[in-house]
């Protein structure tokens, strides 16, 4: 329940940056993504019951893809610092769904639905698996795929890509589209899972998590799952913590950072070498070198 | 004749950062009225919002209402302290999500001191906003410390700082004998930065004391930036870190250095909110967001001391329009989405560059065209 969300957004990250552009408005598209899914569920459950789930998670997917459109345009063809057109969009995000359920719902929130997402057999939620299936598909695509080695190639040195007939635009547009698209997923998953409606802290920076879930992951699909586990499991502690007398006695604060630090911790204790894709950040101009 | 301004206008519009700034600014303000009048509301009413803010003149009852003007002065000194910690930080390079962090922190620091440091009139709050200060440095010096000794990017270390600077600060905070779940006990009367001078001339505002050091951190950011030995160095490492290295400029010194006085103005930022604004001490249940805007405050002043000012005041403009906008049945959110389209336009600026320098170029080859 905790872990998919962070692992969703993170494989997505993950896609766009190693075709190049650095993704820091995942955190803003899993807002849209959790806006819309809230919607769209709250507009469409009287009709179609439970299955306005799945349609909301689509809805919320295809906002977050609609929203990185702009971080795409900016980044590759207009050439924008790509760590300001997403703070940009983060920015946005908040204003502007909050402005839409001012429209729709005359109040700073969605209207609540009546039953969101229910753990399927075992009590695994269904993103769970969704989870993994993303995973895994960015993993056989990536490093079993002739187009998964062109992504990466363009991530390396987009000039040597650009040399031997890949058309770099286009991939790192799919890539920065996909983690749009996978971002908004994740946001609906996370209000469909959690809660009973969006409001502004919905989020709550589960998509900088993710970020840096990325990197701590070092760019690669196992090291994210492993990532995000550790988070998740963090996470998970401050909630059984309370079950014991002894961790009890502590302000339940200290289990919130233990996620935070650990991360820090674990980016300091495996530094040294810079595992990042070389030209992550850099915007591709033709020609040049 | 026009034709010649009109050329002189796109020559400015590639030479100068700040008539970007402004053009990007009034875009935005131009896409939030559209965005208004699409959902059928009045964007009139936004206006008149900003209008009473800025002179305090309400066009509909036609009265002055100077406290408006103190309110908005010190709705702005937070978004222009946390603008210039940003700015300083990027002017040697770095990117300093930090902001938020090192702002709780100061806030943190100051509230502890303002309840239980000596009460000694005057150096009690001078003292608190001067360790407010400090550690909001010291938390920004952890990352630059990081980031030179171990190569850990300062994006993700700030962003994770920022979350332990804020489940730290209620962990602090909730010690302090009398505080219940969201505030302390007020303040002693010495910790306060109000004056009653300011208060009397912007006609009972929170106008306080902290304005006093907001001018004073601008005129230090642009000494410290433009005339200082060190300064060059910053910037030198901004611009070219393997040069700045090759002429013995110690580069990890200054990534640390660069980073504590970020730091420090977003600490005070901290220390002015929590004795400015507030009696009491707050345990905060989620993040202010000064720090985030800031970095687009930085952005629309291009990083520079007078521009961060301007730009800061523009966004404390902006928040402090929204319950006014709200009484014009304006959704205040638009503010918000008028600040990211800013931050969204100042990214594609290059795009803009591109656009206009093609159309100059373009009208210039037909004009050598009418020529032959």
């Amino acid at each position: 329940m905790l872990v998919s969300p962070i692992l969703i957004t993170a494989t997505g990250g993950m896609m766009c940056e190693r075709s190049g552009v650095v993704n820091i408005a995942l955190e803003g598209l899993m807002v849209f993504g959790a806006f819309a899914a809230a919607s769209v569920h709250f507009f469409l459950e009287p009709l179609f019951g439970p299955g306005s789930i799945w349609i909301s998670l689509l809805a919320g997917a295809l906002f977050g893809m609609l929203f990185s459109v702009i971080h795409a345009v900016a980044a590759i063809s207009l050439k924008a610092d790509q760590t300001v057109s997403g703070t940009g969009i983060n920015l946005l995000a908040t204003g502007v769904t909050v402005f839409l359920s001012q429209i729709l719902f005359k109040q700073d929130r969605t209207k609540q639905f009546m039953l969101g997402m229910m753990p399927g057999p075992g009590g695994v939620y269904p993103t769970a698996w969704i989870a993994f299936a993303v995973l895994f598909i960015a993993w056989f695509f990536l490093y079993k795929k002739p187009a998964g080695l062109r992504l990466r190639a363009c991530g390396e040195n987009p000039h040597a890509a650009a040399s031997v007939g890949i058309d770099v635009i286009r991939i790192r547009y799919t890539a920065v589209l996909l983690s749009g698209f996978l971002a908004g997923l994740a946001g609906g998953c996370l209000v469909l899972t959690t809660n009973t409606q969006f409001n502004s802290t919905t989020v709550n920076g589960h998509g900088f998590i993710a970020l840096a879930v990325v990197s701590f992951g070092r760019w690669k699909p196992l090291g994210i799952g492993a990532a995000s586990l550790l988070f998740g499991t963090a996470l998970a502690f401050s909630i059984i913590a309370n079950d014991y007398v002894l961790l009890r006695s502590l302000p339940s604060e200290v289990f919130n950072i233990l996620p935070y630090a650990i991360t820090l911790l674990a980016l300091v204790l495996f530094s040294g070498k810079n595992y990042a894709p070389v030209a992550a950040g850099k915007p591709y101009e033709k020609g040049a070198s | 004749m026009k034709k010649h301004t009109r050329r002189g206008l796109s020559a400015l519009l590639l030479e100068s950062d700040g008539a970007i700034s402004v053009l990007v600014v009034l875009l935005g303000f131009l896409s939030g009225t559209l965005l208004i009048l699409f959902v059928g509301r009045n964007p009139v009413g936004m206006y008149k919002a900003i209008v009473q803010v800025l002179t305090g003149y309400n066009i509909d009852r036609g009265r002055w209402y100077v406290r408006y003007v103190g309110e908005w002065l010190t709705q702005s000194m937070p978004f222009i302290l946390c603008g210039l910690s940003m700015g300083f930080a990027a002017r040697v390079g770095l990117f300093n999500i930090g902001g938020e962090g090192q702002y709780i922190v100061g806030l943190t620091t100051a509230q502890f001191f303002a309840l239980l440091g000596p009460r000694i009139p005057y150096l009690h709050w001078f003292a608190a906003l001067l360790l407010a200060s400090l550690c909001g440095g010291l938390w920004g010096g952890i990352v630059g410390w990081l980031k030179a000794r171990f190569e850990v990017s300062e994006v993700v270390a700030t962003i994770m700082m920022n979350y332990i600077a804020l489940y730290a600060s209620r962990i602090c905070i909730m010690r302090i004998p009398g505080t219940n779940t969201y505030k302390t006990l007020d303040y002693p009367v010495t910790a306060l930065l109000q004056n009653s001078v300011l208060q009397k001339m912007t006609g009972g505002s929170m106008l306080n004391l902290g304005i006093i050091f907001v001018g004073i951190s601008v005129v230090l950011y642009w000494f410290i930036i433009e005339k200082t030995r060190l300064g060059f160095s910053l910037r030198a490492t901004g611009f070219n870190k393997d040069a700045a290295r090759c002429s013995g400029i110690p580069v990890v010194k200054s990534i640390i250095i660069s980073m504590f006085i970020a730091g420090a103005f977003a600490g005070l930022a901290g220390g002015i909110v929590a004795l400015g604004s507030f009696k009491f001490g707050r345990v905060l249940a989620g993040n202010d967001g000064y720090g985030f805007t800031g970095i687009a405050v930085a952005l629309v002043g291009n990083n520079t001391a007078i521009g961060t000012l301007l730009a800061g005041l523009l966004f404390g403009m902006l928040s402090s329009a929204q319950p006014l906008m709200e009484s014009n049945s304006i959704p205040k959110e638009i503010t918000f989405i008028i600040q990211g389209l800013v931050v969204v336009f100042i990214a594609i600026r290059v795009g803009f560059r591109m656009i206009v320098g093609y159309i100059s170029k373009r009208r210039a080859d037909r004009e050598i065209i009418i020529h032959e």
